[in-house]
């Protein structure tokens, strides 16, 4: 649904309604783009009509002219243009900068793309299909993958879309100012019903939203569902304390630098912690032997996200917030070691 | 120029001079491989349109009514890939490319005329393996081919597909070499690189692309094909690959693409506008620089496709500025097309009004092509209709209105036949209009958040819909227009004669149609390119068009007055 903005529209959808702080900089910002570029091209119009007319076949204008170039003139409209656009290279650099930091106190739910729907799953074990639901004024982060092909979660009223990809993990975060049902879509074409994955996005009051998660009371935590895999699938069997496979501790991983036997240091995000569930033998950690097989295939993605979830719950809240350098630098670029191939 | 004949005798046309159907299909006069390749384009032009059509129809009403999901799904998919491999990457190169080129720059044929037919004859069969694919049922992947949907889940002929736009690429990689090499060999005494044509320049911009950027295509495709054929991981993850290497080496062509498509348009436009506005181009050096400028930054900048992409934030950034920085050399040309206008002496005939049409395009979409280069805006539009409408703004809008003011202007010379002036101005102002109406509501639709390749939409974007589908019968008939007043002019039109233009450059001093080896005796090269008379139309030749001097002609007596 696109909500139209009557004053401008009249009726007519003519602007999408922007309900975060982000989207209304995303407006300002391609607004006021769109007049610096119209302005830098109305040179152009205004002497295709002014010299066509002034020049036109019959004219007894004069049309000395010792010289067919001028390099002031074509340096000028080189640079000139080029500096003035620049600031608005910055300035939509700053607020995708911005899209790839979430703050650490994100509200975290966690999404999976599929031929053709959305799956939602909240920390508390509330599951959701085509439809996520959101605290207003609260920063929410999705952590987002794929059980098949790439998709892409758009939020049109947030101005943001992340890709969602089959076997990596990715994120988008927003903070929604004005409670309402909003649009959410697949941008990325995804088969034959591409167009009918859709859903909504619920953005509820503070108290609503208390009172909409306490309503589920079927699912266990997401964390808990993760807890019984990682016995059943006997992760714990070697990392855990006791162990008789010797294999890295778990508890206080998240977000924490893992140094790697290659030498390079990761920091602990959902992508590393997916990758090394999925691919163990791609980043092994100093000091261990690569002994862990590949769960690829044993656990779906829902499995995943469960036991992702699980591990993030044995780090606590508290020893997270003193990690801000490493929040950074996980959220600004993923672990260095994967730059080169994404 | 005066011992030109009007008419030359029959065996020195290039049209006549063998007229059996062998001496077309294993000719080597580059001039007829051009005319081989226009026909064949014509006919890919109409089955892409086709495809367009039903994009359009069934897009006028929210609901999927007009064809099922999968079936608009194939219309896109076949529109994408006709129009993309099978008409916009050959359009200019190899039809005015091959036509032009010795023309322009004095010399007997291309460097290598039989891989110039060869070229021809790998375009056919990849057309053919292309048509077969659709013929058999089609695909619906896109003309993006993004994997792992292409490479595992994708129902229909995509092996085939991809397998044919593969061999379509050695067409264009062999054209590229052609181009080149007889820049470099085959200039006419004289000639210097600097007394060359724009459209030459922008050529040589063109066939550098081709010829690097075609083999990652090529290497890319054959990645996938091994993918579907033989289960080799490399883009599916379930399979040990990285579905976002795909994009970035499909990028690195499919940008560079997008240059192959507009670069030879800009040297049309130089043409075009230097002999509309009767003046030396304005700063001949920059233009001819900034379309090398163009080809190597447009190298740089694929990732500009892949901001949601999750690729890493830096790459982004730096994606992002260069693609900033691309836009320079574009603009360069622009302000220099218009600078050109001054202090000239400007007829709006039909190539012309063509050619300002085409900056009117090109600075709409490549202004848009900038906003869509802001990395935060790019996050909202991205897969949305406003990069629908953006880029068609700059291969539709900006490509195919050079292409058809090349038609206009060379079609006397080609044909050596004149065209009906009115008609032909007439059909300019229909596409131009007709354009507009379609593509700039797609704007809107994007920046309201509407995606692409959706089959069914929301009933608050109808309206703009509606707009763009009304656009699509005068861009029809704009495009429509010319085939019949040219298919008349060429039984019933008047001589052209050498040069109706009055235009300086090469291929003007020989016969229309020219003869089979282009110039009858020697050429020398003495003066800069677009070297225009000043004079007023008054005194000395008249810069009149052939048009003009037919209707002065037919309304004798009246014409003294009829001027002012």
């Amino acid at each position: 649904m696109i909500h139209v903005l009557s004053a401008a529209g009249g009726g007519v959808a003519f602007w999408p309604e922007a309900i975060s702080q982000h989207a209304e900089a995303i407006d300002a910002l391609a607004i006021s783009f769109f007049a610096l570029v119209m302005a830098l091209a109305a040179p152009i119009g205004f002497a295709l009509i002014w010299f066509a007319w002034r020049y036109r076949r019959f004219s007894e204008a004069d049309r000395d002219q010792p010289h067919h170039g001028s390099s002031w003139m074509e340096w000028g409209w080189m640079i000139v243009p080029f500096l003035l656009t620049l600031v608005f290279f910055v300035w939509s650099g700053v607020l995708y900068r911005d899209l790839h930091r979430p703050p650490a106190d994100a509200r975290e739910v966690y999404g999976v793309g599929l031929q053709w729907m959305w799956k939602f799953e909240h920390p508390g074990g509330q599951r959701e299909i085509n439809t996520l639901t959101v605290p207003v004024g609260e920063p929410v982060r999705v952590i987002l993958t794929s059980q098949d092909v790439i998709h892409s979660l758009y939020l049109p009223q947030l101005r943001i879309k992340q890709d969602v990809l089959p076997g990596q993990t990715t994120s988008l975060w927003f903070e929604a100012d004005t409670p309402g049902i909003y649009d959410l879509w697949c941008a990325e074409f995804c088969g034959v019903s591409h167009s009918r994955m859709k859903g909504e996005l619920v953005v509820l009051s503070e108290a609503d939203y208390e009172a909409w998660l306490d309503k589920f009371d079927e699912g266990p935590a997401l964390a808990e569902t993760g807890a019984r895999l990682y016995r059943d699938l006997g992760c714990s069997g070697c990392h855990g304390v006791e162990a008789a496979v010797r294999a890295p501790d778990l508890a206080q991983l998240y977000r924490r630098p893992v140094p790697l036997k290659s030498g390079e240091t990761v920091i602990a995000d959902e992508r590393y912690l997916t990758d090394s569930i999925l691919m163990p033998q791609s980043q092994i950690v100093a000091g261990y032997e690569p002994v862990m097989p590949s769960f690829e295939g044993v656990v779906d993605e829902s499995e995943l996200v469960a036991l992702v979830a699980f591990i993030k719950s044995m780090a606590s809240l508290e020893d997270m917030r003193t990690q801000e350098p490493a929040v950074d630098g996980l959220l600004d670029a993923g672990p260095p070691e994967r730059e080169d191939d994404q | 120029m005066t011992d030109i004949p009007l008419a030359p005798e029959r065996s020195k046309n290039f049209w006549t001079a063998k007229e059996t159907v062998k001496s077309w299909f294993l000719t080597t006069d580059h001039k007829r491989i051009a005319i081989l390749y226009a026909a064949t384009l014509f006919v890919f032009f109409f089955i892409g349109s086709a495809g367009a059509a039903v994009i359009r129809l069934e897009m006028i009403t929210p609901g999927a009514d007009v064809v099922s999901a999968e079936g608009y799904n194939r219309a896109f998919t076949l529109h994408g890939i006709i129009m993309v491999w099978f008409f916009l990457v050959p359009l200019i190169p190899t039809t005015f490319g091959n036509f032009l080129l010795p023309l322009m720059l004095g010399a007997k044929d291309l460097a290598f005329p039989r891989m110039n037919m060869a070229s021809w004859y790998i375009f056919i069969f990849s057309g053919l393996l292309a048509l077969t694919a659709i013929w058999l049922g089609g695909l619906e992947t896109g003309w993006t081919f993004y994997t792992p949907f292409s490479a595992v889940y994708a129902d229909g002929w995509v092996t085939l597909s991809i397998f044919a736009v593969f061999v379509s690429g050695f067409s264009s990689i062999l054209s590229g070499i052609n181009f080149i090499v007889t820049t470099h060999t085959l200039r006419a005494p004289g000639m210097t690189w600097f007394r060359m044509p724009l459209f030459v320049w922008s050529l040589y911009a063109t066939s550098l692309v081709m010829i690097l950027a075609t083999p990652v295509l090529a290497i890319t495709l054959l990645l996938i094909i091994a993918e579907r054929a033989f289960g080799i991981g490399v883009f599916d993850p379930s399979i040990g690959g990285d579905p976002l290497l795909f994009q970035h080496l499909f990028w690195f062509y499919s940008h560079p693409a997008v240059y192959i498509m507009i670069l030879p348009a800009f040297g049309v436009i130089s043409e075009l506008v230097t002999a509309g506005a009767r003046n030396r181009i304005f700063g001949y050096k920059f233009i001819a620089f900034s379309s090398l400028a163009i080809a190597v930054l447009g190298f740089l900048v694929w990732g500009h496709h892949m901001f949601t992409s999750g690729q890493s934030m830096y790459a982004g950034i730096v994606f992002s500025f260069l693609s900033f920085l691309v836009a320079v050399p574009s603009a360069v040309k622009a302000y220099n097309w218009a600078a050109t206008l001054y202090k000239g002496r400007i007829t709006l005939n039909t190539p012309f009004l063509y050619a300002v049409g085409f900056v009117g395009l090109f600075v709409f979409g490549g202004l848009t092509g900038v906003i869509l280069a802001a990395l935060a805006v790019d996050v909202h539009v991205h897969d949305t209709y406003f990069v629908t409408a953006h880029f068609h703004y700059i291969m539709v809008g900006a490509a195919v209105t050079a292409f058809l003011g090349a038609v206009h202007f060379w079609w006397p010379k080609i044909t050596g036949k004149l065209f009906n002036e009115t008609l032909g101005r007439a059909a300019a102002v229909l596409l131009w209009i007709g354009f507009n109406l379609t593509f700039f509501p797609q704007f809107i639709l994007g920046y309201l958040g509407m995606p692409r390749r959706y089959n069914a939409y929301d009933p608050e974007f109808q309206i703009w819909h509606v707009l763009s589908s009304a656009g699509t019968p005068i861009l029809a008939l704009g495009y429509l227009l010319p085939v019949f007043y040219l298919g008349w002019s060429w039984f019933k039109g008047r001589d052209a004669g050498p040069n109706p233009w009055r235009a300086q450059g090469l291929e003007w001093t020989t016969s229309s149609p020219p003869p089979k080896h282009n110039f009858l005796g020697p050429v020398k090269v003495t003066r800069e390119a677009y070297d225009y008379p000043k004079q007023d139309p008054y005194k000395g030749p008249l810069p009149r068009t052939a048009a003009q001097e037919a209707e002065d002609d037919r309304r004798e007596g009246k014409s003294a007055e009829d001027r002012r």
